[in-house]
């Protein structure tokens, strides 16, 4: 289904585990730095209401005076943990873009702010990469390097695959706890 | 052989690997897609990452943008020394590198600093041999970080799993270890076991062994037994591609050994993601590329 931007409390709200969405509007990349930097007091450079999150440390460059996007797959979203409930919470982040899942305080925090985590396909650059359509700007790039900056990606039609849900359900959840039986089974 | 053709043919190797997967390797993730049912996360996933392969290869850009750890095998002939491949080799590296075959990804382990060439201490990882004919045969994987996060080794007996220290003992850790990654390692994954050695040579064999194609079978009749036997398992755990749930959680198993004193015995497991990248050719004394090992 589209999220289309604005991304309101009620469309994510709309939104359970596994349904494919596909994101057109604006999203800002944020990983390691930048979560330590927000979670530390720092003052966001952009406006985080309603907004998405993508853990992703892209490859851009410049070419002929544009940015153009090289690369800008998935990084693993575990590191973020500690922050990410609580920045969701304090600026109105709605939905968090990357790979691997979030544990339950994420989870947690989901069903009260009203969000959702959702996963990217890890390894896609390229067709990740495409789906970004335009640079609209960059931030905190001085500060932290161009992968741990925060770029403001025009996406068209990004895919990604909800897995947290804000009804308290997790599809990384289910599937460990299925496949656990089934490994219990299999040891006998 | 000119340094010149060596280096301008080992960059040749390095942008092959880093931006086309083997045909073997594209063959297993086509025949996973086929098992997932149409309309299902784990058909999507499988959507997207066979787009990414085929735009990768036109585009002649990385597959995935962690270009991994660079891990190298060369037989060298009489005609090119270790001190002359190395040398070839690295300045191949650094060119990828600023033409974006490769990210910049290699970081002093001290300071955190990125060297931005992926040169420094153990980077490339060379491993060389001596090469019993004329021809120089080069092999190289590059190993994503995601994927090397979730490898893993085991000390049998493991009480948890009920782990003695026999075949039994050790399908139960390698199953163990492929619920443990579940999709974190950006599944479906392949594979590599070494089961002994020590801790060191266990894992640079768990490692050697993913050269081999992704459909042969094991020489060894016990163990082709052992692998079959794993990965018809490891898909039952449903665990699926990026964990989503699905029939293809693994792609393929390989598994070796190595002889390990009385007192260990060490399994193991070297966890590749499904942006396999793994390529090598044999180059002939007059700069020819005589043969791909992996064609794509
Ligand atoms: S695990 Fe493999 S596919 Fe995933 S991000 Fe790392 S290198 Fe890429």
């Amino acid at each position: 289904m589209l999220l289309e931007a604005p991304f309101t409390e009620e469309k994510i709200r709309a939104l359970h585990v596994g349904d494919l969405v596909e994101i057109t509007g604006v999203i800002f990349t944020g990983r390691d730095a930048v979560h330590k930097y927000l979670h530390d007091g720092g003052k966001p450079p952009v406006d985080l209401k309603d907004s998405i999150i993508y853990h992703c440390g892209p490859v851009v460059v410049k070419e002929n005076g544009k940015w153009v996007v090289k690369a800008a797959g998935p990084t693993t979203s575990a590191r973020e943990e500690p922050y990410q409930g609580p920045l969701m919470e304090q600026y109105g982040i709605r939905a968090v873009i990357g790979k691997g899942g979030m544990g339950p305080k994420t989870l947690q925090y989901c069903q009260k702010v009203g969000g959702v985590y959702l996963h990217a396909i890890g390894g896609a650059a390229q067709v990740l990469a495409e789906r970004v359509v335009a640079v609209k700007g960059v931030h905190l790039a001085e500060k932290f390097g161009s992968p741990e900056a925060i770029w403001e990606f025009q996406v068209d039609r990004f895919p990604a695959v909800v897995t947290m849900d804000s009804h308290g359900q997790s599809l990384h959840a289910q599937v460990l706890a299925e496949s656990t039986e089934k490994f219990k089974s299999l040891l006998g | 052989m000119d340094a010149k053709v060596l280096q301008k043919n080992l960059l040749e190797l390095i942008r092959r690997t880093s931006a086309e997967l083997p045909s073997d390797v594209v063959r297993a993730i086509e025949a996973g897609a086929r098992k997932e049912a149409a309309g299902s996360n784990a058909k999507y996933a499988f959507d997207v990452i066979r787009e990414n392969i085929g735009m990768a290869k036109v585009k002649s850009q990385p597959l995935c943008q962690d270009t991994g750890t660079i891990i190298v095998y060369a037989e060298l002939p009489s005609w090119c020394d270790e001190k002359t491949f190395r040398k070839a080799y690295e300045k191949a590296t650094a060119e990828a590198t600023k033409v974006g075959y490769l990210r910049q990804n290699s970081v002093d382990a001290i300071t955190g600093a990125n060297s931005g060439d992926n040169l420094g201490p153990g980077s490339p990882s060379f491993h060389f041999h001596q090469a019993s004919g004329k021809a120089l045969t080069v092999r190289m994987m590059l190993k994503g970080g995601g994927c090397e996060n979730v490898s893993t080794q085991y000390s049998l007996p493991d009480a948890r799993l009920g782990a003695g220290r026999d075949l039994e003992g050790v399908r139960r850790c390698i199953l163990d270890s492929a619920l443990q990654a579940q999709g974190k390692g950006c599944g479906p994954g392949i594979l590599g076991v070494c089961v002994g050695g020590d801790r060191g040579t266990g894992y640079i064999a768990a490692k050697e062994t993913l050269f081999r194609e992704m459909d042969d079978v094991n020489e060894d009749p016990r163990l082709a037994k052992l692998e079959k036997r794993i990965l018809k398992e490891a898909n039952s755990l449903g665990v699926g591609p990026m964990g989503f749930g699905g029939a293809t959680t693994l792609m393929g198993v390989k598994i070796t050994h190595r002889n390990r004193v009385p007192a260990s015995f060490f399994v193991s497991v070297a966890y590749m993601c499904w942006a396999f990248r793994r390529n090598g050719f044999v180059l002939s004394e007059g700069g020819r590329i005589t043969r791909w090992l992996y064609p794509s």
